[in-house]
This record gives C-alpha cells, sequence and structure tokens, in this order.
C-alpha cells in the first residue's frame, strides 16, 4: 500500500514493519527474493515484486516454503544475495533442507525472514521459529523497532556472506504488521554477475561443489562460523541497554515485547529503578556482552514470546558464568510471571513487574468502573464468518447437503485456508470437517482413513483443500492415495488465487509473483495424470454439485471434484455485483415456514438479515455482494434475483 | 511540527469490522500525521479479519519515537468506531473517562445475531454506554450519508473526516487530501475528498 519504500537516502517514511526489511532487502542489494505466501509475512514480497519490474531483481511465490528455500539458495550458490521469508510454520516445511545448508553453507548473503504469529491472530498455531536457529545451528536476529527491522535485515546479508552460511531474521505480527517511521538508506548499484563455481577442490567453499559432507568435518565448521557470527554479536549495536547503572530488576527482552516492556516501565513510573536490556541477536547469544549486563543485577526478568527462548539460553550463560555474575533470582514464563502462551502486551509486562517490585498498577476511577461493569456483555461476539459471496459457503452447504443425503456417517478432513472456518459452528449452522492440521494434512489423512475399509470403516472418507495448497502438499498425498488403491473423495475448493493471504499467485494462476503471464499448471489435468477420476464444477449451481458428489462418493478409488468459483475479494470481483437481490415479504412466512430460518440459521450470509419487527428475512444492501446463490436455500422461493440497474 | 499534542503518546484507536476500509483510513490518517512532522506508530489486527470479525487500528502520535503497537488498555484518548457495537467493545477495554469517541451508528450484524444466538444493543442503548464511557462522545450516520455519496465504504472517510471536525487534536485537512491524492486512483479522489468535508460539517 505505501509508495513511500522506494524513497530516497535520508527521506523519513512511514513503513509496515514487512515493507522496512523489504527496503532493508533492496539496500542490501537482494537480487532474488522467493516465499510462499502466509500471514503475517506476505507483504515482504509484495512489496519487493512491485520493484521487480526494474530488472534490478527476481521474485517468486514459490510453490511451498521449501521449494522457496532451495530457490533463494540456488541464487546465493551463484554468487547473488537473496532472501527467502515465511510464516512460522513454513520453517517446519522448509527445515530439512534449512538443516543440510546451514551444513554445506552459502555464498551471496543469504537471509531467511521468519513472522511468527503469537496469539494466533492469522493461523492455526503460534508455534515458534526461532528455536529452528538454535536446533539447526545458523545466527538468530531479533528486531525491536520498524527502523531496526530494516536495519537488521540489510546487516544480515553482510553476515551471512561473512560466515558463509544462511542467517535467520525473526519476526512476529505486531512487527511485520505495525508500521512506524523509518528513515531511508542508499540503494546500491546493480548487483553482480551470477554464476556458481564448482572448478575448485570439493572441499573450497568458495569454488567448490556446495555438500553437507563429509558430514562431521562440515558440521564443525558450521560451528566456527556460529562463533564466527557471536563475535560479531559483542559489538552489535542491535543490543541496548538503558536504565540506572546498578537497577534492582535486569529486564531482558527482544522483538515487539520490547515496545512492551519499555512502555509498562513507563506506564508504572519505575524507569529509575529497572534496567532494560533488549537483544536483537538471540542467538547465539554474546557471552561476554550478557556476562557484563548480567552483573547488573541480582533479579533478572526475561519477557518474550511465546515459550521460553531467551529466558532458558539466558540460564544457561548465568549458570556457565556463575562465578562472574553471582547468584541470580529469574522470572519469566518459568515462574508464570509471564504468561507462556499467546501474545503478550504492555498490561502483562506492567503487571509482572509491578508483582515483582511491588508496584501498584494504576487504577480506573470508581465511578469509571461501573460503567464498565454495566457495559459488560453488550457488545455481542463477532465471530469469523465467510464473506457475503463468498463460494465456500456455497461448497460447503452442497458437501453438508451431499453427506447428509449419502446418510453413511460421512466425514470431510478439513485443511489450512479460509475454509479451516468449516470446523467452526458460527460460519456455517453446522460443522462440516471434522479434521485440522498442517497444508496439506486433510488428503494424507484421508488416504489413510481410505484404507481402514479392512478393519470395518465403512464411511465415506472425503477431504478438502484449496487451489494453492493443492500445489503446496496435496500432490505427494494424492499420489500415495492412488497408488495405495484408498478410498476417498477429494474436493478442491478453487478460488482462483491464494486467497487468504491476500490473492497471491500460485503455480495454477496465469500470472507470476510479477505480474507477468505465466504457464498454468493444470489442477484437473494433474490429478488426471495422477490416476484419480476427476469433475469440475460450480459450487453455485447447488444441484449439478450435489448430485455429482453423491455420486463420486458411490464410486470407488480416488475421485476428486474440482469446485471452481473466484473468491468473492478477488480483483475480478470486488465491487461488483451479478445481482441486485430482494426478498418478497410476502412469498417469506417468516417463523412459521417451517425452515427454521435456513437463511439466517443455517446459511447465514452476513448479508441476509431478519428483521424482528415483521418476522421476515431482509437482505442488507450494504454487505450483500449479488452472488445470488441465497434464492437457491429458500424454500418459499422468497429471496428473489433481480436486474442489477447500472448507473 | 505543525501543532502540539494533547497528550504524548496521542492514543487513536480506529475500530470496525472486516471491509469498512478501517486500514486504508488509519493509514491515511497516520500518513498525514508524518507528514505533520509526527513520528507515528500504527498496530494493525487484520488477516483472517477480513471475514467479518471486529478490526482495529492503534494509531499513536508522538514526538518522540515508536511506542507499542499496541495501546495499553484504558489509554485510548480517541475511538472513532466504524460500527456501534465495536464502539462498546473497544470502549470496555480502552476508554478513560477522558476519552473522546466519534460512532457511526450503522450496525453490521454478527452472524450470531442474525441467528439469533446473541443479541444486538439497540441504538438508545449504545447512545448511553458510549456516552458513560467517553469524555465527549458523538453519533454520526455516516454510512447513510456514504451512500447518498454513492458508495457505502466511504464512511471510513467520512469518520476520518469527523476527526478533523473534532478538534480533538491538531488536524491538518490539506495534508490528509494530500495523503488521499498521492494512495487513490484519480477517479477516486473527487469523491474521497468530499466524503472528507461532509465528515467535517457533521460535526461542528
Amino acid at each position: 500500500m505505501s509508495t513511500d519504500v522506494m524513497r530516497e537516502e535520508g527521506v523519513e517514511v512511514l513503513l509496515m514493519g514487512n515493507e522496512a526489511m523489504a527496503r532493508g532487502a533492496l539496500e542490501a542489494g537482494v537480487q532474488v527474493a522467493a516465499a510462499y505466501p502466509g500471514t503475517p509475512s506476505s507483504e515482504i514480497i509484495e512489496t519487493l515484486a512491485r520493484q521487480a519490474e526494474t530488472g534490478r531483481l527476481y521474485v517468486e511465490w514459490s510453490t511451498n516454503e521449501k521449494v522457496a528455500l532451495e530457490v533463494a539458495a540456488a541464487a546465493s550458490f551463484a554468487g547473488l544475495r537473496s532472501l527467502c521469508v515465511m510464516k512460522q510454520n513454513g520453517v517446519n516445511v522448509a527445515s530439512d533442507f534449512l538443516l543440510h545448508l546451514g551444513g554445506s553453507g552459502t555464498r551471496g548473503g543469504l537471509v531467511l525472514v521468519t513472522c511468527d504469529d503469537p496469539g494466533a491472530l492469522s493461523s492455526v498455531n503460534e508455534g515458534e521459529s526461532r528455536h529452528f536457529a538454535r536446533l539447526l545451528e545458523i545466527p538468530l536476529l531479533e528486531p525491536g523497532d520498524f527502523q531496526e527491522a530494516k536495519d537488521m535485515v540489510r546487516w544480515a546479508f553482510s553476515l551471512s556472506e561473512e560466515i558463509r552460511n544462511v542467517v535467520m531474521v525473526r519476526s512476529v505480527t505486531r512487527m511485520s504488521h505495525a508500521s512506524g517511521n523509518v528513515v531511508l538508506g542508499p540503494l546500491p548499484p546493480r548487483g553482480p554477475k551470477a554464476h556458481f563455481d564448482f572448478s575448485g577442490p570439493p572441499t573450497d567453499p568458495d569454488r567448490g561443489m556446495i555438500i553437507s559432507v563429509p558430514v562431521v568435518e562440515k558440521h564443525r565448521g558450521q560451528q566456527a562460523k556460529l562463533h564466527m557470527a557471536q563475535a560479531r554479536f559483542e559489538e552489535s549495536p542491535f543490543n541496548t541497554y538503558s536504565g540506572p547503572e546498578h537497577p534492582e530488576l535486569l529486564l531482558i527482552t527482544s522483538s515487539a515485547c520490547y515496545l512492551y516492556s519499555r512502555e509498562a516501565l513507563s506506564l508504572l513510573g519505575v524507569e529509575d529503578r529497572v534496567g532494560l536490556l533488549k537483544m536483537g541477536t538471540t542467538w547465539p547469544l554474546p557471552t561476554e556482552f550478557m556476562t557484563r549486563q548480567l552483573r547488573r543485577a541480582d533479579r533478572v526478568l526475561v519477557v518474550e514470546e511465546v515459550i521460553a527462548f531467551l529466558e532458558e539460553r539466558v540460564k544457561v550463560l548465568a549458570a556457565e558464568q556463575a562465578r562472574r555474575v553471582g547468584i541470580k533470582t529469574f522470572y519469566g514464563k518459568s515462574d508464570g510471571q509471564i504468561p507462556s502462551v499467546g501474545e503478550l502486551n504492555p498490561d502483562l509486562v506492567m503487571a509482572a513487574v509491578g508483582r515483582i517490585l511491588g508496584v501498584e498498577v494504576p487504577a480506573l476511577p470508581a465511578p469509571y468502573q461501573d460503567a464498565l461493569r454495566a457495559a459488560a456483555g453488550l457488545a455481542p461476539k463477532r465471530e469469523l464468518t465467510f464473506c457475503p459471496g463468498c463460494p465456500h459457503r456455497a461448497s460447503f452447504w452442497c458437501i453438508n447437503d451431499a453427506l447428509r443425503r449419502d446418510d453413511r456417517d460421512g466425514f470431510v478432513c478439513g485443511d489450512i485456508g479460509c475454509y479451516s472456518m468449516a470446523t467452526l459452528n458460527p460460519a456455517t449452522g453446522y460443522r462440516t470437517t471434522q479434521t485440522l492440521h498442517s497444508m496439506g494434512s486433510g488428503t494424507g489423512l484421508a488416504s489413510g482413513f481410505g484404507k481402514l475399509a479392512s478393519f470395518g470403516l465403512d464411511q465415506p472418507v472425503l477431504a478438502v483443500c484449496g487451489d494453492s495448497t493443492f500445489y503446496h502438499a496435496v500432490v505427494p498425498a494424492l499420489i500415495n492415495a492412488v497408488h495405495q488403491e484408498s478410498e476417498m473423495t477429494l474436493v478442491i475448493l478453487d478460488n482462483c488465487g491464494t486467497a487468504m493471504t491476500g490473492f497471491q499467485s500460485h503455480p495454477g494462476s496465469d500470472v507470476n509473483a510479477q505480474g507477468a503471464p505465466s504457464p498454468v499448471v493444470d489442477a484437473a489435468a494433474v490429478c488426471r495424470a495422477i490416476g484419480a477420476q476427476v469433475v469440475v464444477t460450480d459450487p453455485f449451481d447447488f444441484l449439478e454439485t450435489r448430485e455429482t458428489l453423491n455420486r463420486l462418493m458411490e464410486e470407488g478409488g480416488v475421485k476428486v471434484l474440482i469446485l471452481r468459483q473466484p473468491c468473492a475479494l478477488s480483483p475480478e470481483k470486488k465491487g461488483t455485483k451479478d445481482f441486485h437481490m430482494h426478498v418478497e415479504t410476502d412469498l417469506c412466512r417468516g417463523d412459521t415456514c417451517g425452515c427454521n430460518r435456513l437463511c439466517t440459521r443455517v446459511f447465514r450470509c452476513p448479508g441476509l438479515i431478519w428483521d424482528e419487527g415483521t418476522g421476515r428475512a431482509e437482505i442488507d444492501e450494504v454487505i450483500c455482494v449479488g452472488c445470488g446463490v441465497c434464492a437457491d436455500i429458500c424454500p418459499a422461493d422468497a429471496i428473489v434475483r433481480g436486474e442489477v440497474v447500472r448507473s | 511540527m505543525t501543532g502540539t499534542l494533547p497528550h504524548d503518546p496521542y492514543n487513536i484507536i480506529i475500530t470496525g469490522v472486516g471491509g469498512q476500509g478501517n486500514v486504508l483510513a488509519s493509514r491515511l490518517l497516520a500518513n498525514m500525521f508524518v507528514r505533520m512532522g509526527h513520528k507515528v506508530t500504527i498496530g494493525e489486527t487484520f488477516g483472517m479479519s477480513q471475514r467479518g470479525g471486529p478490526v482495529m487500528s492503534h494509531i499513536r502520535v508522538s514526538s518522540q519515537g515508536a511506542w507499542s503497537p499496541q495501546i495499553p488498555r484504558a489509554k485510548a484518548d480517541l475511538v472513532v468506531a466504524l460500527e456501534p457495537a465495536e464502539a462498546i467493545r473497544v470502549l470496555a477495554d480502552y476508554g478513560n473517562p477522558g476519552t473522546t469517541s466519534v460512532v457511526n451508528m450503522r450496525p453490521i450484524y454478527p452472524v450470531g445475531v442474525l441467528s439469533g444466538e446473541a443479541e444486538y444493543p439497540a441504538p438508545e442503548k449504545v447512545r448511553e454506554v458510549v456516552t458513560a464511557l467517553s469524555g465527549r462522545a458523538y453519533f454520526l450516520d455516516a454510512t447513510a450519508e456514504a451512500v447518498k455519496l454513492g458508495n457505502p465504504i466511504l464512511s471510513n472517510i467520512i469518520m476520518v473526516g469527523a476527526v478533523a471536525g473534532l478538534n480533538a487534536l491538531p488536524v491538518d485537512t490539506e495534508l490528509f487530501a494530500e495523503a488521499i491524492r498521492q494512495s487513490m486512483p484519480a477517479s477516486r479522489v473527487e469523491a474521497n475528498l468530499r466524503a472528507l468535508a461532509i465528515g467535517e460539517a457533521l460535526v461542528t
């Protein structure tokens, strides 16, 4: 959204954390950037993609995170600076390659930006990517504000080139999706020409092959690289201390929690009693720097999201340096002062510091508290739901109907996307999906369920996945199902893009991340080639879709039903109406109909409202997007599709 | 820098429902403050939120630097609610006796209300509660005004116009108009500038 990312050196602009990190990569001269979309990380690549037309860099949405890291690594092996971006669980997907990459090392600077989602604001997990840095022995940086988000990514490229290994920069939702003032730095001239040099002996890091064997020798070298990074961290400007020389309490923090902690100390008025140590280089911790800081106070509080990563490293370091730093009392997640689940905020930090110091947290005046009590519970819960006009609402209506008619206790294995909401009641008046795990897992689970007939399982097995998810992780599971002769039906909810994360392209799109025309990898053709029976229908056509699904459920083997209808928020649909919907109030029989308010209780499109006064359904003109689907659910034919009058 | 802030940081929450243009309104307002020479931190809750969930933007205007992207509880100076129930929800967490509230009275019903499982507060109740939880409170029919302009989404800019009319903090509408011109296609600029002026007139 911001047009300020590309402004000149020295200008101070408002940038989203993700835009700041993209600018940092551009200032480092990044030439290749690859990612799979995932909230809260997607804007980094979107920002870079807008610069791709300059020809200075190549940007792609890769099929999945592992492929993205491989694409970025290839650029590094050819001597270019490259960036790879993913959300927290993407690191799990990429981790096998990352393990071997850490062992083989890199050439051109390679930076992996991971964006974690504490509190799972847009995830079905709050997994931590930081542990991968320690597990796979690569350096880890965490920016503490927006300026640093830019500067740290830029520096990470230099560090990567110096130690010849990948460097991880970890952000969180409140950094990636927050914005702040950033002073821009210079943009470098065009980068080097790409060339993969393998002319030297196998052990030559600059000119040999790039492999992780001989393993023990390479592993030793990898740890030496980590020590080099640690030595750099001793002098890093990203680690700062503010507060009295010898505070009563030393608060150690990183990332967005730095901003929470600074504000908490200010609100409590205890900046003269508590020292604030902000760590930007969180693995490996710089031993001498930390030792000097730990000598300041006997009591130490560690504030971080989500699990105790920094806290445990600080404790290990304090134990190793016990003679120099003395005996400490630690506060944090292990003693429950700081919650070890969910995201933090200034209030949670303030409460913890208040308890430790015995300082009262300021309270609101009593009359205001009375008014708050009177207001409690008045705002109705606003549950997540499918958007008005969403094809998923229609798809699940058909799937649910088909399962009911089939009447053999069939079930659907769910997957990751907007359609995950089909596990929840509020999105529709029924629960359709019964399992929900990682991308592609619905099909893998269905492949397994579909082999249990010999043990007596006689229920029809279905799985759903989105079109982007299909390419990302479903294909291997589908191949497995066909090869193992499993009995299952996969429903691909094809809304023509990676819709949930902001409509990024995928291999089924006819454009790529840079907006250039791109060959389409047709999902139906892929499924047929694998050996599945494939049918494509429009979920807005209820009757055909339901009957097709019922027929497929009767047949043996692996079947794929592709339900194709673009997302209601897709650029081609947004702001357009196919129909002008209205309710014939004479035809709507209200509560006497016997349909039990099918429209508002079960279908639950936000564009349909119930007028308590007249006891009739109504269309909310402001919300309705005119898809026309609800006309087919009303048993009294009271919901009518009208022509759109164009002004 | 133009204009001194009544508090530093001055804390604004723009709240609404996914699809109401909350994020755009907060970016435009924040861009204006940056043009005025302030440091701004915005924290946004979006992502899944375009699927009908509550959306909040926390805007912190300061002469100093970055603040927490989450405003601490009870620390909102100004609440701009694009939807009435969201005004109550936000004030319950972030309101204090000095909070100024501006509320668009057009409800967007949660699915739980549409299905009859939950109740939506009556307009009089919204006014009563918001008034009790605010130092000053203004209630507007921004959506109705926006529909008159030809597009209900313009209610977001009308509400920002109202902020300019309130004089709660120094606002430079000319710089705001500049932010609009820079971030939108030319075809949409005119309607947005009119929305801005309508909002300003609604509270003055």
